[in-house]
């Protein structure tokens, strides 16, 4: 071959460039090589700006099942200590597990629910989702009467609440007995705790999204953004598989407010409906209110041929 | 070991030779690159954000790319299938061409689920054994899986033969035919799997359907020899490797089967959707003629049905026997297949939400850039591996047993 016809010790010596600019093959690759490390540089320089890198040790935490005891104390302190540094307040973060023989559900009477939204910002209160981006768990659809078609729901309407000719869906995560976002999870950031809320793992979610595109309810939300979640909102009482601070690139979603609902209290939205219209207990309990109301009342599931099978129900008082 | 490490030397000089063509060309995709690792970089510091995707269109571009991009490498099987299961020769000098296609397809795959994460960091949890795949449940970790073993199976035999090639050596059969005909099995799978991830999802009725994993195969089988078509005559043309029209002309019968099969399975399914006119019509409404006021993706569709229906009108025509007819179907082929199935395929299953809602997806110019980006890496590669494989596959680069270091001193 020519090349290796060449003077030893420059074998790619190319001779086409050489006669033609005045400058060697050797000079020519070493300005590029220059060129592109400088490019390189200045490709990866938003890195500078970069807040929110992990340290060693979170980057390196196990998932949820696997820490001990000891393990959860030492993530526990980090994680209070941030959230002092972050918002000024030194949290009552706790991690309750679930209680034996309580299998919690909730029923929503479609009938009285006055489409005032209160539910809506409770739970954003009560659960540190990003005001900005604001995240809600709840989605308060308004619809004609008449009408079971959602592709003919108001997602955004405004103005007085009840409307005579609408009634209102709320639609929040119906924590199903079958859970297509547990199934698709691709490294079991989320799964049904014993008491049948399913929670996610916000250090171990990869943020794929997947679970989101499995969900026929629409419940699963993703952090786009760093949530933007102002001091003085904060809500100080928070446990780790729930209302905890969330972090840039990770799904979160209703989880009953398990800081509230396994130290006996009701969710947030329960309690602050106006109309009685939420109901929730523990369906293992057959004298609770929740079992009570699915033995008598007229109750129904969403998208039941998705076989979910939530424990989510809509009922009627007639 | 010295041999090996010798070879490995001369193909890394033989990436700094060339005419300025070859340098113009690489530097151009460098810097398309760069550009795509900056767009990246910022999305790295503010999160998916920066992309035009929202809670109610939560994939977009880069997921509808990756599974363009699956099809792509899936196809090099339609070369080895003749060569090596019907002893097919017509084939044979250029079957490395689409392995190496393969490989670098993939990593193009690959590339597109990595920006598409949240954390991407944490990739980790994704290994087996450190991390918690979610195997067998999730079809993610399936993909995952079949992914990177369809990576290792074709850089082992692309790397195997061009080595013995240059080596001067017979391939020893049993050392890479298996993995040959495994691969074929396999490329099948990971086109299969990437189906199944969205036809798995019982709440998203567009996706919902068992015909989408036979019409994956057939637009990969379209596509991928099509671009291989293009790619192989470029190759003739600059880099002198040499081969008759006849090759280009049996890949036509290829992908002239596959777009008559890939319009039929359309057209099953648009009956199917639009005949019954079930509410789970919604999305493919959306996607042909707009919902509720909002038409984002109806210019596209149609587009990509008018290049399918002109690709398949000019291969089964004798025209396309003619190069010049041939290279724009295939051309055609393989935009229209890469908006149907990216696009066509992606974004309209989240159109209406779960909720009836309708919220559009646009691509914002930082995700656009990063797909860029990865393109012009995936071609770089590309252009890399057949930069170091003709010289060897030529005989331009050959083990020199009695002098191996004077070869290159």
């Amino acid at each position: 071959m020519a090349d290796e016809k060449l003077p030893a010790g420059r074998p790619y010596f190319h001779p086409e460039g050489t006669e033609a600019s005045g400058i060697t093959r050797r000079e020519f690759l070493g300005v590029a090589a220059v060129g592109l490390a400088a490019a390189t540089a200045a490709a990866l320089s938003p890195l500078r700006q970069l807040a929110d890198f992990p340290t060693l040790e979170d980057w390196l935490r196990k998932h949820y099942t696997e820490l001990t005891p000891r393990d959860k104390e030492a993530i526990f302190e980090r994680i209070r200590a941030q959230v002092e540094k972050d918002y000024g307040v030194r949290p009552n973060l706790t991690d309750q597990p679930p209680l034996d023989g309580v299998m919690f559900a909730y029923a929503l009477n479609i009938g009285r629910c006055v489409g005032c939204r209160r539910c809506v910002y409770a739970c954003v209160n009560e659960n540190n989702q990003s005001r900005d981006p604001q995240i809600q768990y709840i989605r308060v659809l308004k619809m004609k009467k008449g009408s079971i078609d959602v592709e003919t729901a108001e997602h955004y309407y405004e103005g007085e609440v009840p409307d005579p000719d609408h009634y209102y869906m709320p639609v929040q995560c119906n924590q199903c007995r079958n859970p297509p976002c547990v199934k698709v999870c691709p490294v079991k950031a989320t799964w049904p705790e014993k008491d049948g809320v399913v929670v996610v793992d916000y250090n171990w979610c990869i943020g794929c999204r997947y679970c989101e595109a499995a969900c026929p309810y629409w419940a699963r939300r993703f952090n786009f953004k760093k949530p933007g979640l102002p001091k003085e909102e904060l809500n100080p009482n928070m446990g780790y598989l729930s209302n905890r601070p969330r972090e840039k690139g990770v799904m979160e979603k209703c989880h009953f407010c398990l800081q509230r609902t396994r130290a006996g209290r009701y969710p947030a939205c329960v309690e602050v409906c106006p109309t009685g219209s939420r109901k929730f207990g523990n369906i293992l309990d057959p004298d609770s209110e929740i079992s009570n109301i699915i033995r008598t009342k007229r109750v129904y599931v969403l998208k039941e041929e998705v076989g979910t099978n939530p424990k989510f129900y809509y009922y009627f008082n007639v | 070991m010295s041999n090996f490490l010798l070879y490995m030397r001369r193909l890394v000089l033989e990436l700094f030779e060339g005419g300025w063509r070859y340098f113009a060309w690489t530097l151009l995709l460098a810097l398309l690159s760069l550009a795509g690792l900056n767009a990246y970089c910022k999305q790295f510091v503010h999160g998916l954000v920066t992309t035009g995707m929202t809670d109610q269109v939560s994939w977009g571009l880069y997921i509808a790319n990756f599974t363009f991009l699956v099809g792509l490498a899936a196809a090099a099987v339609m070369l080895v299938i003749p060569v090596y299961v019907y002893k097919d020769e017509t084939l044979h000098d250029v079957v490395i061409f689409g392995e190496l296609l393969a490989v670098a397809a993939i990593v193009m795959c690959l590339l597109f689920v990595t920006v598409d994460l949240g954390r991407p960091e944490r990739f980790w949890h994704m290994i087996p054994g450190i991390g918690k795949l979610n195997w067998p449940g999730s079809m993610l970790s399936w993909d995952v899986i079949v992914l990177n073993g369809y990576l290792l199976l074709n850089i082992y035999i692309c790397a195997y033969l061009v080595y013995m090639k240059y080596l001067g050596r017979e391939p020893v059969r049993a050392l890479y035919i298996p993995f040959v005909f495994l691969a074929i099995v396999w490329a099948i799978s990971i086109h299969t799997v990437t189906a199944f991830l969205y036809v798995g999802l019982g709440g998203r009725p567009f996706w919902n359907s068992a015909i989408v994993a036979p019409r994956f195969l057939a637009s990969a089988f379209t596509s991928g020899p099509g671009f291989i078509i293009l790619t192989l005559q470029l190759i003739r043309r600059y880099m002198h490797y040499h081969f008759p029209d006849a090759v280009l002309l049996r890949l036509r019968s290829i992908v002239q089967v596959s777009m008559i099969l890939n319009v039929f399975l359309f057209v099953c399914e648009v009956f199917k959707e639009f005949y019954i006119e079930t509410a789970h019509v919604a999305s493919a409404k959306y996607l042909f003629f707009g919902l509720h006021g909002q038409h984002g993706l109806v210019p596209w569709i149609w587009t990509a049905l008018a290049m399918n229906l002109a690709a398949l009108s000019l291969l089964i025509l004798p025209v396309s026997r003619s190069l010049k007819y041939l290279n724009l179907a295939c051309a055609l082929a393989i935009g229209g297949i890469w908006i149907e199935k990216g696009m066509g395929l992606v974004i309209p299953a989240f159109i209406p939400s779960p909720l009836g809602e309708v919220v559009e997806y646009l691509p914002t110019l930082n995700e656009t850039l990063i797909c860029l980006g990865i393109w012009a890496f995936g071609l770089l590669l590309y252009t890399l591996f057949l930069k170091v494989t003709v010289p060897v596959l030529k005989g331009k680069i050959r083990f020199d047993g009695n002098a191996p270091l004077k070869a290159i001193q």
